[in-house]
């Protein structure tokens, strides 16, 4: 048990470094609505998407969101599903970036629709067998089911309530990661696809980017307002996240063996791990590379291992291995054509046959990293408005 | 007892029979012309699951290089070139085939395949993509939101996203910037007892390559061939049993 009680205090948010924050992300939202505009006005032909690639960048970014979203709730639910004190005094701040990440992450996915002024449609016609449709639903509960649970944490007389709701909470994000992994799962069409894998992967690398996000929002906001955030604390995150990212690679090193034994996966495969261009190198550098082996060695090396400076660089290399993951899943698996007649070569008008390329623009890049923009602003909103964040975290109140 | 000279009424018995005549000419006259147009429907008629449009392709009678198909398609539904091949949407389009072993080439065109389980209609979220109950895949433009989700699952890369402002559009043929499009089966035509312009275009270059009827009716030409000839849908793995099939690939 902690050896006091914990206080939650609002950051002061008065500094000039809360207002070019503020500014910086309000700047990101702007930019972001302003490229959504553009984008609009003049049809998708200004992007790099095009009927080949028809997700592009921003929704890597939007994915990259949701997952993390659901990820960084994994704080709380540790603490209230699975009863570690240690972490309670994290779970506030656990289930608010659990919000801003996802509602960051659904305003691109909105923004990009090519006609985002019918999203009453989308909210009013369902077709319950479009798991796309599901989702709608899991993502909408999600944020009222960690609104309550937030309500229940904060509201004293509610307390006694926070491990039943938070427990339900973790069981919802688990069945909304499913949920986000079968988008791409239950798309028999593509040979990236059709894999029921595709669901626990999923699940696995949103614990991998929600936390690697959380640990990096700890951080720069305690050092930022000067609280003292205890080394054990930072340490136990590094450990947890150590695991999800060789976890996330367990499952990608499954998914590919799995692929290469087949004969109709080969060319797939080819292309995504010798010669996709790059997809390749993306995959290689960015997700391996950058996401997997050197995060590893940053949290697993002794000597290194302890340093703030190792976890905050392997949490940010995990976020650029992260994106680097979807945009293969995503962007990758587009590129790679369609198989409709095996054992032979086809050509057309249409580009069948043909390995895609995809480039994208300026507004894409902009809208998808807006997403982030929102996110951070509005969590920095929310953290000067209510108590979200301990006035400390040591060593002393870690140690139970 | 007094005779009395019937009346003559041989010219009112001759009115009688050619108003009968005329009557029964009227009255069955439309459900002769019902059939000869083969299941053509008023437009107050709701479509019926009796009919299952479907199209043969005999691809031996596909002439290489031959696009009268695509252009009738473009032509009818307004369909332009801007240039630029990557974002222009392409509802029919001529895909040439060449064996890997035997070197064979093969020319066809690839559209809609209208399949009876579409997963278009599948993981369409707001239920814009549907299938009528005749066996035509559509989307209806009011409803969709442009997210694209049925271009990443079609397993036929059947449609296409407008990505730009169009304008002249054609009044048979609703379409609109920010949404998904693809092969009608030309439902306008169809509706009116016409063929689709694609097949209409073939047989009028004298190749006869598509067959278009209902499959639903045995006597239909596109049934009695089907039954005689081998034909096969393109990824028949994934059971979707589409309405367009294919002989000689």
């Amino acid at each position: 048990m902690s050896s006091k009680k914990t206080v939650f205090l609002t950051i002061e948010g008065k500094s000039l470094g809360f207002y070019f924050l503020l500014g910086v992300f309000a700047l990101m939202v702007l930019a972001g609505l302003g490229a959504s505009y553009y984008m609009e006005h003049h049809g998708h032909v200004v992007t790099g998407m095009n009927n080949q690639i028809v997700w592009g960048m921003p929704h890597v970014f939007a994915v990259f969101l949701i997952v993390a979203a659901s990820g960084a709730l994994n704080v709380a639910s540790i603490s209230s599903a699975f009863g570690k004190v240690a972490y309670k005094p994290l779970a506030r701040l656990s289930a608010l970036l659990a919000i801003t990440l996802l509602v960051g992450g659904l305003v691109v996915l909105v923004l990009d629709l090519g006609r985002p002024d019918r999203l009453i449609v989308a909210m009013t016609r369902y077709n319950f067998k479009s798991i796309f449709a599901w989702n709608i639903y899991l993502y909408i509960g999600f944020i009222g089911v960690v609104a309550a649970y937030l309500w229940m944490m904060f509201e004293q007389r509610m307390n006694r309530f926070t491990s039943a709701v938070g427990t339900f909470a973790f069981v919802w994000r688990f069945i909304l990661t499913t949920g986000t992994g079968s988008i791409f799962g239950f798309i028999v069409a593509r040979q990236a696809y059709d894999a029921a894998l595709l669901a626990p992967t999923f699940v696995i690398m949103s614990l991998s980017f929600g936390t690697a996000v959380f640990i990096l929002m700890l951080h720069f906001i305690y050092s930022m307002t000067g609280r003292e955030l205890g080394d054990l604390l930072v340490g136990r995150l590094r450990n947890l996240l150590s695991i999800f990212v060789a976890a996330v690679f367990y499952m990608t090193l499954i998914f590919h063996l799995t692929n290469l034994y087949g004969t109709q996966h080969h060319g797939v495969e080819r292309f995504l791990l010798l010669e996709g261009g790059v997809f390749t190198q993306v995959f290689w550098i960015g997700q391996i590379g950058i996401g997997t082996l050197a995060p590893l060695a940053l949290f697993w090396l002794p000597g290194i291992n302890k340093s703030r400076g190792s976890i905050l660089l392997g949490s940010l290399m995990v976020v650029i291995g992260g994106l680097s993951q979807i945009f293969v899943i995503i962007i990758g698996a587009q590129a790679y054509p369609l198989t409709l007649f095996p054992g032979k070569t086809v050509s057309s008008s249409f580009f069948d046959g043909a390995i895609n390329t995809y480039s994208p623009s300026l507004p894409e890049w902009v809208l998808g990293i807006s997403g982030f923009g929102i996110a951070l602003l509005a969590t920095l909103i929310a953290i000067r408005v209510l108590p979200f964040l301990p006035q400390r975290l040591t060593d002393a109140q870690t140690e139970s | 007892m007094s005779t009395t000279k019937r009346p003559d009424n041989r010219g009112r018995r001759r009115f009688l029979t050619a108003a009968g005549g005329v009557t029964a000419v009227a009255t069955i006259a439309p459900g002769v012309r019902l059939i000869q147009r083969v299941l053509a429907k008023e437009d107050d008629q709701a479509v019926s699951s009796a009919v299952r449009w479907g199209m043969l392709i005999n691809t031996n009678k596909c002439a290489t290089g031959c696009n009268d198909c695509v252009t009738a398609c473009n032509s009818e539904h307004g369909l332009r070139d801007t240039g630029r091949p990557d974002t222009d949407p392409q509802w029919i389009r001529k895909v040439k085939l060449v064996d890997d072993q035997t070197g064979k080439e093969t020319s066809l065109p690839m559209m809609c395949q209208h399949c009876e389980k579409p997963p278009c209609v599948d993981v369409c979220p707001t239920g814009a993509s549907f299938r009528r109950t005749d066996g035509v895949v559509l989307v209806d433009k009011h409803i969709c939101i442009g997210c694209r989700y049925c271009m990443m699952a079609c397993p036929y890369k059947a449609r296409s996203f407008v990505h730009q402002t169009l304008t002249d559009q054609r009044p048979w043929s609703p379409r609109g910037k920010g949404t998904v499009e693809a092969c009608t089966f030309c439902v306008h035509r169809v509706d009116r007892g016409q063929q689709p312009a694609c097949v209409e275009a073939c047989a009028g270059a004298d190749h006869g390559a598509l067959v278009f009827g209902n499959l639903n009716d045995p006597k239909s030409e596109i049934s009695k061939r089907a039954k005689a000839v081998s034909s096969r849908q393109i990824r028949a793995d994934l059971d979707l049993n589409t309405g367009v099939r294919y002989e000689g690939v």
